[in-house]
């Protein structure tokens, strides 16, 4: 007798589960556990990395992605705002700047900002401004799409009626847009954090100082000394403890706000 | 002879090349309550978005209270401050709680101190009768809560005269009462009103005059009981037979 639809649809689940869990043991058999642990758990080097790994490495990843986001904000703002501004020369300005630093890696921003405009303008900036500028730099490119589509998201009832109460076009911009806008785009700006504090593992390149390492210089160091990958792994593990709430706080965010997308380009 | 509150003279605006407005001559004296009433893309709702230039005029004057907005030296922002406006869609600000949708542009535009500010706009929720809401947001409110609010916080700036663009279009019928009560209020009280709107019974009781549009012109004007009452228009005729009697009537354009 042949099988009803429910009834296949009912086997077939259960042969996935079953195919899962043989994959499972069979990886678990034939894996050379002890093999794994010396490659990838190393206890000592786990020690030796403590609490380096955490005073120096966590607290400089946080403290450069911090700077990046301050000023990419800040900077995509303002593009955000030139691109929906009436003077075409402005849009022209930001849509350039936008294209071209959404279009190159972010590696050659960090080698052209470190050692390309000290050379050409015979200027020095320290270890922060650098990082600050290089991260923000191409934090900006991404943020100003998502802030125009905040800005554009805003009912065009809410600048209607700042105006109709006398205020002009900036101050209905700054009391009463830009604040509803930032509501509405919370969830795809903390992506965009999650996304520069993995960008900033890319300005190892403009040469840091013992007590300058973020996580993956300071895994890297480490594991030129170390018999195991173990330095990598912990470092990994470090980037997700900042990472996993920030994903967490987005979709939280999200469900929030209702589920209202706002369209980024 | 009453002192005139606006006069617009020979307005003009269009979108494209879609002519709105074809030439509007209104005064409304002040003190009176004008109700405007017509068909759907008659271009009363532009016409009243043109007193506050909320909309720029092509072509006409404006003059609000004496100073001509349609004159490019004028301070438009200033100018609007005595201007209050009404939409449709309420526009609450959604970030801000009720009293400060009330404050924001008392001290902003106006630069009152917030103990001012907030005594008025205190005593503006109280005329509509919602003073128990100052700490609520907008979303929590009713239609008819949103829009006594955004009533509330347009006669927070002291305004000369009122514009009130179809205030209750947007309302579940059992709301529209009490907006209307509290639009009726403000007329005994003396505000200029230059209204938009389908309740026909309202700009019966409340308008002293009533202005019906049609296709970019203002096809009659005069009393109220005239106007609704008794029209002498075929357009006007027409409108009224449909607002007033609408399941007695066939469609109009039987395509």
């Amino acid at each position: 007798m042949a099988l009803s639809k429910r009834k296949r649809a009912e086997y077939f689940r259960y042969s996935q589960y079953t195919l899962l869990v043989v994959v499972a043991l069979v990886i678990a058999f034939l894996a050379d556990w002890e093999q794994i642990r010396t490659a990838f758990f190393n206890f000592k080097t786990m020690g030796d990395m403590f609490p380096n790994v955490i005073t120096i490495a966590l607290k400089n990843t946080l403290i450069y992605t911090a700077l990046g986001f301050a000023f990419g904000l800040a900077l995509g703002l303002v593009l955000a705002l030139m691109k929906l501004s009436s003077i075409a020369p402005y849009r022209w300005i930001a849509t350039i700047y936008i294209e071209f630093f959404r279009g190159i890696p972010a590696l050659l921003v960090f080698i052209g900002l470190a050692f390309g405009v000290p050379l050409a303008f015979q200027i020095q900036f320290d270890i922060y401004s650098t990082v600050m500028l290089a991260l923000g730099i191409v934090g900006a490119a991404y943020m100003a799409e998502t802030i125009r589509a905040g800005i554009q998201a805003v009912p065009k009832g809410q600048v209607e009626a700042a105006r109709s109460l006398g205020m002009s076009q900036g101050r209905a911009m700054i009391t009463i847009v830009i604040p509803q806008a930032f509501r509405i785009i919370l969830p795809p700006l903390t992506n965009e954090l999650i996304l520069l504090t993995k960008d900033s593992s890319l300005i190892y390149i403009i040469g840091l100082a013992r007590d300058q390492y973020e996580l993956t210089k300071f895994g890297r160091e480490t594991l030129s000394r170390s018999p195991s990958l173990t330095p990598i792994l912990v470092v990994g593990l470090c980037y997700l403890i900042i990472t996993l709430p920030l994903g967490y706080l987005s979709r939280y965010l999200e469900r929030r706000s209702g589920g209202k997308k706002v369209s980024v380009l | 002879m009453s002192e005139i509150s606006v006069e617009i003279t020979g307005l003009k605006k269009s979108f494209g090349s879609l002519d709105v407005l074809k030439g509007i001559d209104v005064t409304v004296n002040r003190g009176d309550v004008v109700c405007i009433i017509g068909p759907s893309g008659s271009g009363k709702s532009t016409l009243l978005r043109c007193v506050n230039l909320l909309e720029e005029p092509n072509g006409g004057k404006i003059v609000v209270n004496g100073v001509e907005l349609t004159d490019h030296d004028v301070d438009i922002d200033r100018e609007r401050t005595k201007i209050g406006m009404v939409f449709q869609s309420f526009n609450l600000f959604s970030h801000l709680n009720v009293l400060a949708n009330l404050t924001v542009a008392q001290r902003k535009v106006l630069k009152r101190g917030e103990k001012e500010a907030q005594e008025i706009a205190l005593r503006n929720l109280d005329r509509v009768g919602l003073k128990e809401k100052a700490n609520a947001m907008p979303a929590q409110l009713s239609g008819g809560q949103q829009q006594r609010v955004a009533i509330a916080r347009a006669l927070s700036m002291d305004p000369d005269v009122m514009l009130f663009d179809e205030p209750t279009s947007a309302l579940d019928p059992e709301l529209v009462g009490d907006v209307l009560g509290v639009m009726r209020q403000l007329a005994d009280e003396g505000m200029t009103m230059l209204v938009v709107t389908h309740e026909m019974q309202f700009a019966r009781e409340v308008a002293d005059k009533v202005i019906f549009m049609d296709g970019g012109y203002i096809v009659e004007e005069g009393p109220a009981a005239e106007v609704i009452g008794n029209p002498q228009e075929a357009r006007t005729q027409e409108f009224l037979a449909r607002v007033l009697d609408p399941t007695h009537h066939g469609p109009s354009d039987p395509a």
